[in-house]
C-alpha cells in the first residue's frame, strides 16, 4: 500500500499541467465551445501525435502505452481543471473502456489500434428511453433501443440521447436490448461505425458548451453478429455497468480538477478585489468559505485517487491471468462514492465562485460561469449525488447486512 | 499509487488478528468496543491492565522505534494493526496521550536521559499522561498562556503556578506536559516552555468538570507552586511554542486510523438499528446514511494520503503540515457531529429514553452529546478554517492586536 504518486506519475501530471496551461486557455475554451464540433481538430491531433494521451491505458499489444488508471485519472483531473474541450472523455472513458471491458479479441484488434494512433474517436450511447424517469437512473432501465435477432446478426432501432460527442465520434458503441427483454436482461452492446448507412447523429446544443452532446438515431439497421461486443446469449449489463463505473471515476477526476481550479481562481480574485480599504480575502467571512472549499477539494481528490487505484486493479484483472487483489471488488462502491462526492464538491465550489466574485461572477466575460455550467453537466451525466448515494445505501442497507470496512 | 497490501503485510494482518482473538478474552472480554470517545470514563483500571498485557507481547506503541520499547512497525503495518485492533473491538487506549503525543515529542526533542526516564513507562503501560495546554483565557488563543513557571535555584526545581482546563484523564494520569510561561513579562508565543510535571504532589489539584453529558472526562487542573525537577524541560526555555506545535502534528498520525475504526463501529450500530426499526426504508435517512458512510471512507483515504506522504506517519517536525493534514480535524469533527445527529434521527422517539435514571446515557446518546465537543477541542472548527485559509491557501492573516 502506497497512497502517494510515484515520480513517474508526478511527471505525467507536470507535463499535462504545462501542456494544458498553454493550449486550454480561457480564450481557447471559448473558441472551441462556440463551434458545433466542440474542439479544435488540429489541437486534438497534436495531443494524439505528441502526447499519446488517447493511447495511455490501451494495452501495448493494441498499440497503446499500457499505463494504468491512476495515470489516466491524473490526465482527467488536469483536463477538468482547464475545461479542456476535446473528444478525450468520450473516446477514452467511454469508448476505450467499453472495448476493454466488453470487447472480444477481434474487436479489440479492430478498433483499439485506430484509437491509439489518433485516427478514430469513439463514444457510447446508453439512454434511449423516451421516459424521463428512466433516463434519470442511468441504469439498465434507460436502455430501450431494440436489437432484433435476424439471421446472422441483429436489426437495431432506436434513438440514443445525451451521447457525448456523438455527432463527431467515428465509432459508436450503442446499448440496445433484445425485443421483449426487461431490466438487466437482454442488454447488448454494439460497435457501429458512425458512417454506416442509416446512422444519423445530430448535435444537440447544451447549456454547458464545453462538452458537446448528440442524439443518435437508427431505424432498422442490420449489423452482423461480430459487431456485438463480447459473447452472445447472456446479458451484457454487468459489462456495461462496469464501463459506466469506470467512466464515473473519470468524470469524478475531471470534477475534482475543476473544483480545485475554480477554487484557486476565486481565491486569486479575492486577493485582488479591494473593498472597504482592504482585499476581500482578508475578511473572515471569505476565508472560512475558502477553507470549506479546500476541504471539499482535498476530499474529492482522495475519493478520486482511491477509486482510480481500484479501477486500476479492475483493468489488470481483465488483461492478466495473474491473481489480482480483491480490491477490484470495491469498484461499484468506490465509483459511486467518487461520483457523488465530486459532483457535489464541484457544484459547491463553482457556485461559491460566482458568489465570491460578486457582480462580475454573473458576467459572460469572467470564467466562473464556465465552471458552474461544467459542474452541472458533469453532475447530471451518469447520475447525480443523490442517485449514487442511493446505490451506496442499497449496498449498506439492503444486502446481507455485512458492512465492509 | 497502490492501495493493495503485500502478501507479507497480509500475513502480518493475520498474526495481529489471531493474537487479539486469543487475548481479548476472559477478564478482558468486557472491554470490547469500550473506552472510545464519550466512553472514556469506563473501566479505567481494567483498561490499564489490558494495556500492560498488550505491552508484554509487544503490542503497545507499535510505531515507536524498537530502541525505545516500540515495535518499529512500518506505516503499512501500523495501518493494519489499527484496523485489526478496532475490528476486534479493542478498547480505547488509556495511554493514548502518552503513546501518541508525549512519547513522540520526547523521542523528537528530548534528551537521552529523558528518553530513558519516560519512554519505558509509556511503552510498558505503567505510566499515564495528560496534556496541559488550554487555560481559561487561552482556548483558541493558545499563545495567551498565563500559567507561570520559574526556576528555584536553591531547590533546583521549576515552580509552577496557574490553571489548566479541559485536561482529559487528569485524574488517571501520572504525568502532565505543561506549557508554561518561563520568561516573566513575555507575551504571545515567546517565552513559553514545555515542562514535564508529576501529577501526584501537594501543589496540584484536579477538579472534574461536569459536562453536559453529566459525566466528567475533562478536568480543571490547578497548579499552586507545583514542582518538577530542573531536568524535566523538553528543549530549552523558550522553545515551548515550537514543541507545542510539533506535538499537534503528531496528533494527526497513525492513531487517527484507530479513531476511524471506532467511528466505523458506531456506523455499524446505526445501520443495524436502521435496518431493524425501518428507518432504512426512509429515503431521506438512506441518503444521510450513505453520506455518512462516504465521509468515513474519505476520512480513511485522507489518512492514507497523509501517512503515505510522510516517513514516520506524522507531520514534519517543524510544525508545518501537509494540506491533507490541515483539513483532517475539520473534516472528522464535522462528520462526527453529523453522525451523532443521524444516530438520534435513526432511533426516532427511542432516542429520548435513557439507559436508566437519573441521567445514564446510552452509548449512542453519549456519542451524540459528546460530538458537540469534537468541533471545539483541539482547535475549534473556526480556528481550523483560519489555519486552512492562512497556511494552506495563504490568505491574509487575522489582525493580531498588541497586548
Amino acid at each position: 500500500m502506497e497512497f502517494a504518486f510515484t515520480d513517474e506519475q508526478e511527471m505525467i501530471r507536470e507535463s499535462a499541467d504545462s501542456f494544458l496551461q498553454d493550449v486550454s486557455t480561457s480564450e481557447a475554451v471559448r473558441a472551441a465551445m462556440a463551434t458545433d464540433q466542440g474542439f479544435d481538430s488540429e489541437l486534438w491531433q497534436r495531443l494524439c501525435q505528441e502526447m499519446y494521451w488517447q493511447a495511455l491505458h490501451i494495452p501495448e499489444e493494441y498499440g497503446g502505452l499500457g499505463l494504468g488508471y491512476v495515470e489516466l485519472a491524473i490526465l482527467f483531473e488536469e483536463m477538468g481543471r482547464r475545461l479542456f474541450c476535446s473528444p478525450f472523455f468520450s473516446t477514452v472513458a467511454m469508448g476505450v473502456n467499453a472495448l476493454l471491458v466488453a470487447g472480444n479479441e477481434e474487436q479489440k484488434q479492430q478498433w483499439l489500434p485506430q484509437i491509439a494512433e489518433g485516427s478514430l474517436t469513439a463514444t457510447l450511447g446508453l439512454a434511449s428511453s423516451q421516459q424521463n424517469r428512466d433516463n434519470r437512473r442511468w441504469d439498465a432501465s434507460s436502455v430501450q433501443a431494440t436489437a432484433r435477432k435476424e439471421g446472422d446478426g441483429y436489426v437495431l432501432s432506436g434513438s440514443w440521447h445525451y451521447v457525448p460527442d456523438g455527432h463527431t465520434a467515428g465509432l459508436l458503441i450503442l446499448a440496445a436490448r433484445e425485443e421483449g427483454s426487461k431490466g438487466e436482461a437482454g442488454i447488448r452492446l454494439f460497435a457501429v461505425s458512425a458512417d454506416s448507412e442509416g446512422v444519423q447523429s445530430h448535435w444537440t446544443p447544451t447549456m454547458d458548451q464545453t462538452r458537446k452532446q448528440a442524439k443518435v438515431e437508427i431505424d432498422n439497421l442490420f449489423v452482423s453478429a461480430d459487431c456485438c461486443l463480447g459473447g452472445e446469449g447472456t446479458s451484457d449489463w454487468p459489462a456495461l455497468e462496469q464501463v459506466l463505473q469506470l467512466a464515473s471515476v473519470a468524470i469524478a477526476a475531471e470534477q475534482a480538477g475543476g473544483a480545485r481550479q475554480v477554487m484557486e481562481l476565486t481565491i486569486n480574485y479575492t486577493r485582488e478585489r479591494v473593498q472597504f480599504g482592504r482585499t476581500i480575502a482578508s475578511f473572515q467571512a471569505i476565508k472560512h468559505r475558502a477553507a470549506d472549499m479546500m476541504l471539499q477539494v482535498e476530499c474529492a481528490k482522495s475519493a478520486v485517487y482511491y477509486a482510480a487505484c481500484v479501477a486500476d486493479e479492475v483493468l489488470k484483472s481483465l488483461s492478466s491471468s495473474e491473481q489480482v487483489s480483491e480490491v477490484k471488488d470495491e469498484l461499484p462502491e468506490a465509483a459511486a462514492l467518487a461520483k457523488a462526492y465530486c459532483s457535489d464538491a464541484f457544484f459547491h465550489c463553482a457556485a461559491e465562485s460566482i458568489q465570491l466574485h460578486g457582480g462580475v461572477g454573473f458576467t459572460w466575460e469572467y470564467d466562473p460561469h464556465l465552471y458552474f455550467k461544467r459542474a452541472k453537466s458533469t453532475e447530471t451525466f451518469l447520475g447525480d449525488g443523490g442517485l449514487h448515494r442511493e446505490r451506496i445505501a442499497r449496498q449498506l442497507l439492503d444486502d446481507s447486512g455485512q458492512v465492509k470496512g | 499509487m497502490k492501495i493493495s497490501f503485500s502478501p507479507e503485510d497480509e500475513q502480518f494482518r493475520a498474526e495481529v488478528a489471531t493474537w487479539l482473538k486469543e487475548n481479548l478474552t476472559g477478564e478482558f472480554e468486557q472491554l470490547r468496543f469500550r473506552g472510545g470517545p464519550g466512553d472514556e470514563h469506563m473501566f479505567p483500571e481494567e483498561r490499564k491492565k489490558w494495556e500492560q498485557h498488550m505491552a508484554k507481547a509487544g503490542w503497545l506503541c507499535v510505531g515507536w522505534p524498537e530502541e525505545y520499547g516500540g515495535r518499529g512497525l512500518s506505516i503499512n503495518q501500523q495501518v493494519i494493526f489499527n484496523e485489526e485492533y478496532a475490528r476486534a473491538g479493542g478498547p480505547g487506549h488509556m495511554g493514548h496521550i502518552g503513546e501518541g503525543l508525549a512519547g513522540p515529542t520526547i523521542i523528537a526533542f528530548g534528551t537521552e536521559e529523558q528518553k530513558q526516564r519516560f519512554l519505558p513507562g509509556i511503552a510498558n503501560g505503567t505510566e499515564y499522561w495528560c496534556q496541559g495546554y488550554s487555560e481559561p483565557s487561552a482556548g483558541s488563543d493558545l499563545a495567551n498562556v498565563k500559567t507561570k513557571a520559574a526556576m528555584n535555584e536553591s531547590t533546583g526545581q521549576w515552580e509552577i503556578s496557574g490553571q489548566k482546563v479541559w485536561t482529559s484523564l487528569a485524574h488517571e494520569s501520572d504525568w502532565c506536559f505543561v506549557i508554561a510561561r518561563t520568561e516573566p513579562g513575555s507575551k504571545g508565543h515567546k517565552g513559553l516552555s514545555f515542562l514535564l510535571v508529576p501529577m501526584d504532589q501537594p501543589g496540584i489539584e484536579v477538579r472534574p468538570i461536569e459536562q453536559l453529558t453529566g459525566t466528567s472526562e475533562f478536568n480543571e487542573v490547578f497548579f499552586d507552586n507545583a514542582v518538577t525537577d530542573a531536568s524535566n524541560i523538553v528543549g530549552k526555555p523558550g522553545d515551548g511554542w515550537k514543541i507545542a506545535l510539533a506535538l499537534l502534528g503528531f496528533e494527526r498520525g497513525v492513531s487517527t486510523l484507530g479513531q476511524q475504526m471506532q467511528f466505523l463501529n458506531e456506523m455499524d450500530e446505526i445501520i443495524r438499528i436502521a435496518k431493524k426499526n425501518g428507518a432504512a426504508e426512509d429515503p431521506a435517512i438512506r441518503q444521510r446514511i450513505a453520506d455518512a458512510w462516504m465521509g468515513l471512507r474519505i476520512m480513511r483515504y485522507n489518512a492514507l494520503r497523509m501517512l503515505s506522504g510522510s516517513q514516520d506517519g506524522s507531520s514534519p517536525a517543524d510544525g508545518s503540515l501537509q494540506k491533507e493534514a490541515m483539513i483532517y480535524k475539520l473534516h472528522w469533527a464535522t462528520w462526527h457531529a453529523n453522525l451523532g445527529k443521524l444516530a438520534m434521527d435513526v432511533l426516532g422517539p427511542e432516542s429520548e429514553l435513557l439507559e436508566e435514571g437519573p441521567y445514564e446515557l446510552t452509548r449512542l446518546q453519549s456519542m451524540y452529546l459528546f460530538t458537540r465537543s469534537d468541533t471545539i477541542y483541539g482547535g475549534s472548527n473556526e480556528i481550523q478554517r483560519n489555519i486552512i485559509a492562512e497556511r494552506a491557501l495563504e490568505m491574509p492573516k487575522e489582525p493580531r492586536q498588541a497586548k
